[in-house]
């Protein structure tokens, strides 16, 4: 983990490729928010100091300070349409749409359930094998069929995203029973998953660390320890660890058949 | 309708009901409705907001016994801690109380009723026995809400928003929250008929749309809202007690699991279609709670000010569009449920078009203020505090309109933070500035001033305690709903604006004793007033204080336009709607003055 909280009282740390633009686009409507109220503000102030009621003195029956709001409009209305066409939907259209292809990514599915994320990576095939809701149980929370040659080497983990810098990251997010939200803060990350849809998320992560998967969206009694552990590693470090969970996989999968002949 | 018939509807209604059962309890009278729908939903506001004064001990410090009330509350806080079962039965029940049973009764069953027949010079209601069902419809609804929390396994809990299909597999509180919504959304409905025929057919004679009151206005467009909005979430309703009783899956996809097992549903259905239905009323229903508190504004403005309300046109004109534009934005609500790029881009586009009307409304207020004689009386005070507070809700929803800032906004206290703005600094101060102004006329005497400062000023200062450190908690990216937020790392640093909150909700609740005492007293002891203590020109002010069963003497007729103060040439700083002869000339020789 890096040295400092990259928590504290304003945005948390940005580790993504795209999170300097959106904070940017924060900081600029912030900053026009500020502007806009202080200067209604100051107006607000001086009338009530300049016009309070005093003995002798009638308010005027008619002002001519019409031209005032139509600058105010106009005004307001140039920085919307600025804001939305030059920064906001473009921005969005790359930070949601704009999903890298699956050769040039790391390809990642997330399933959300109450109260946990399930997470697959295709494994050495790069394909993620068939899954059967009819096979759920508690060993098997998404229902993955074995059977599936494909499924084999998929690699499973609970509440554990492991991710390379320096590397698009594809996640296809999807949920198995109520609506979450898939929330990393400091990748500036959320997305509704859906149970029934599948959503691609990316992101590009620009150094490493430990930190956490959160979830958004109201979900039941647990919502609030829906947390998952976000650890960013080097591409090195990422590609021995997924080599170390392939391995392990095939370990255990030679352990069950041994203990199945043993059994027959 | 003739004078001379609308004198005779007038002549039969002085005729009323001598009962104490017909006269206060099933009253056909708009006044006595009115009253009926204020104090209960007082009372419903006062609820809903100790509910949330529970949840916030459990924000401030998760996990410690609450004194005295966590040891009466025995099942649901065993050892005087929270479950988060019933963290979130607080939750889900303070948002759909204070909205469906408090802001909005108030603003529109309340104030609507007690004061849009006497503003257009009406005797009543256009319909006055669907006024009192609209009433007792909205009690029945209002109770069964309540009654929920009785129930062994408590309330509802998937939040006032009840997305599918975490609701519909929720216990049996869910069941009553749908149950008391068709009431609700009936009750608005027969209202909102009534109010619509009301300002369109029994207008006093002269009263020409252009001349109406600002506040007449905003009912009118409130009520159209409601009629074209409700009936979506109503038919939405009904879909998801199916979802929940009669095995459909209008919500539920195919394959769907709970609680790690596979679901016995049939499937096909689209949980994201909730949330479409759901934020169709949603939204509009925001400028339901808004537009009357804007009207009630405008009133109070013009009458401390002592200048005619500045752009009146531009002000009904921004209330429509806001009013349609209202239709068209639901699923910025929705911007990170995966809706295609198109999509986003209409809801952002017409999301910025919005917040233009709003813009025109606050700044002609403020306008307004420039070159009057400005009487800061307690109605006043809290008018004007609504300019600053509604414009803080209205710019904090600028970066939640645009996608690109949604993103790390969505579903924090942000957002929370935003609406309250909107409704409870901003909507909230609102009303009780109507309460103030509109006591004398509903009681015949004033509400004592000094209370009414201190009750303004302890609100407007706690009410930014709750509230503003919503704000800063969001931008460090803390999620809503969260039963116990200091798991997370990122929430940690920042708990110490919890306490703060919890801190502020508690001085705001002692806020609220001088008021609830200074109403009740003043009822009863408060100093007498003649008809037009705020010497203001609306229609309201010709009736006697209180107005009898059929409101006004005779017919009135207006002559002018709403706002006519401080007229040049005229002594008296206003003309009343109803003055025929325009007011008394000033003294000539002044005039001379003025001339030369």
């Amino acid at each position: 983990m890096s040295p400092q909280s990259p928590y504290g009282w304003w945005l948390p740390l940005n580790l993504s490729t795209l999170g300097p633009q959106l904070d940017r686009v924060f900081y600029i409507v912030h900053v026009f928010m500020l502007v806009l109220f202080v200067g209604w503000a100051i107006f607000f102030a001086y009338c009530l100091l300049r016009f309070r009621e005093r003995g002798g003195r009638r308010a005027a029956y008619a002002t001519d300070t019409r031209h005032l709001n139509t600058f105010l409009e106009i005004g307001v209305i140039a920085f919307e349409v600025v804001l939305i066409v030059f920064f906001s939907i473009p921005l969005w259209a790359t930070a949601k749409y704009k999903t890298p292809s699956p050769q040039e990514a790391v390809e990642i599915e997330v399933v959300a359930e109450q109260f946990a994320w399930n997470i697959r990576y295709p494994g050495a095939d790069g394909t993620f094998g068939r899954k059967d809701p009819g096979l759920m149980h508690s060993g098997n929370p998404i229902g993955l069929d074995r059977s599936d040659p494909a499924a084999q080497d998929d690699i499973l983990t609970v509440n554990e995203l492991f991710v390379p810098t320096g590397k698009p990251v594809l996640i296809h997010l999807t949920s198995k029973d109520v609506i979450h939200s898939f929330y990393l803060p400091v990748l500036r990350v959320k997305q509704d998953a859906i149970p029934g849809q599948k959503v691609a998320v990316w992101f590009q992560a620009t150094d490493t660390g430990d930190f956490e998967i959160a979830c958004a969206q109201l979900c039941g009694v647990a919502h609030y320890r829906m947390m998952g552990d976000l650890f960013i590693r080097t591409p090195e470090e990422f590609a021995s660890w997924l080599k170390r969970k392939g391995a392990e996989l095939k370990a255990a999968e030679k352990q069950k058949s041994a203990a199945k002949a043993a059994d027959w | 309708m003739s004078d001379k018939e609308k004198h005779h509807v007038a002549q039969q209604h002085h005729h009323g009901p001598q009962g104490f059962i017909e006269k206060y309890v099933f009253s056909l009278d708009h006044k006595v409705i009115g009253l009926q729908y204020m104090i209960t939903s007082l009372v419903f506001l006062l609820f809903g907001f100790s509910l949330i004064m529970l949840l916030r001990w459990q924000l401030a410090w998760p996990g410690r016994p609450m004194p005295l009330i966590g040891h009466l509350l025995k099942s649901s806080m065993p050892g005087g801690v929270m479950t988060p079962d019933f963290y979130l039965q607080l939750g889900a029940m303070h948002g759909t109380i204070m909205v469906f049973l408090g802001v909005v009764p108030l603003g529109v069953g309340a104030f609507g009723n007690y004061v849009l027949p006497l503003q257009i010079g009406a005797p009543d209601m256009a319909f006055p026995r669907m006024n009192m069902m609209s009433y007792w419809t909205f009690l029945v609804g209002g109770l069964v809400m309540l009654g929920s929390f009785l129930l062994p396994e408590g309330a509802a809990n998937s939040g006032w928003t009840s997305y599918a299909p975490l609701s519909v597999q929720a216990t049996a509180g869910q069941t009553l929250w749908l149950i008391g919504m068709v009431f609700l959304i009936t009750s608005s409905l027969l209202g909102s008929i009534n109010f619509i025929v009301t300002t369109i057919q029994m207008r006093a004679k002269g009263l020409s749309f252009f001349r109406l009151p600002v506040f007449v206005w905003a009912q009118f467009v409130t009520a159209v809202l409601l009629l074209l909005a409700f009936p979506p979430l109503e038919a939405a309703a009904v879909l998801q007690l199916m979802d929940r009783l009669a095995g459909t899956s209008f919500f539920l996809p195919t394959g769907l699991a709970a609680f790690g097992q596979p679901m016995a549903v049939s499937g096909g259905g689209q949980p994201l279609l909730w949330q479409h239905l759901f934020w169709f009323l949603a939204h509009p229903e925001v400028y339901v709670l808004v537009l009357p508190a804007i009207g009630i504004i405008g009133e109070i403005i013009a009458n401390n000010t002592r200048k005619p309300l500045f752009g009146y046109r531009a002000m009904v004109g921004s209330m429509i569009f806001l009013g349609a534009m209202s239709f068209i934005v639901w699923a910025h609500h929705m911007f990170l449920t995966g809706m295609g790029p198109v999509m986003n881009a209409f809801f952002t586009t017409t999301t910025m078009i919005i917040s233009i009307p709003s813009v025109v409304i606050l700044t002609t207020y403020l306008i307004s203020l420039w070159g009057g004689s400005i009487r800061f009386t307690t109605p006043m005070l809290f008018a004007l505090a609504f300019l600053p507070m509604f414009g803080i809700g209205g710019l904090t929803g600028l970066p939640l309109g645009l996608p690109a800032t949604d993103i790390h906004l969505h579903d924090t206290y942000y957002v929370i933070g935003h609406f309250h703005y909107v409704v409870a600094p901003g909507t909230i101060m609102a009303l009780f500035a109507g309460i103030y102004y509109w006591f004398p006329k509903m009681f015949g005497r004033r509400m004592d001033d000094r209370l009414g400062k201190l009750h303004f000023w302890t609100s407007a200062t706690f009410l930014n305690g709750v509230f503003f450190p919503m704000l800063l908690y969001g931008v460090a990216g803390v999620q809503r709903r969260l039963y116990d937020p200091t798991g997370y790392a990122h929430a940690v640093p920042v708990q110490p604006l919890n306490v703060i909150m919890t801190v502020s909700a508690y001085c705001l609740a002692v806020s609220q004793i001088p008021f609830i005492y200074n109403f009740f007293n003043s009822i009863w002891n408060g100093e007498k007033v003649s008809r037009n203590p705020w010497q203001a020109t609306t229609l309201e002010w010709a009736a006697p204080s209180p107005p009898p069963h059929g409101n006004f003497d005779s017919p009135p007729r207006v002559y002018r336009g709403p706002y006519e103060y401080s007229v040049p040439g005229v002594k008296s700083d206003f003309v009343p709607q109803f003055s025929e002869d325009g007011g008394e000339p000033e003294e000539p020789r002044r005039k001379m003055a003025s001339l030369a």
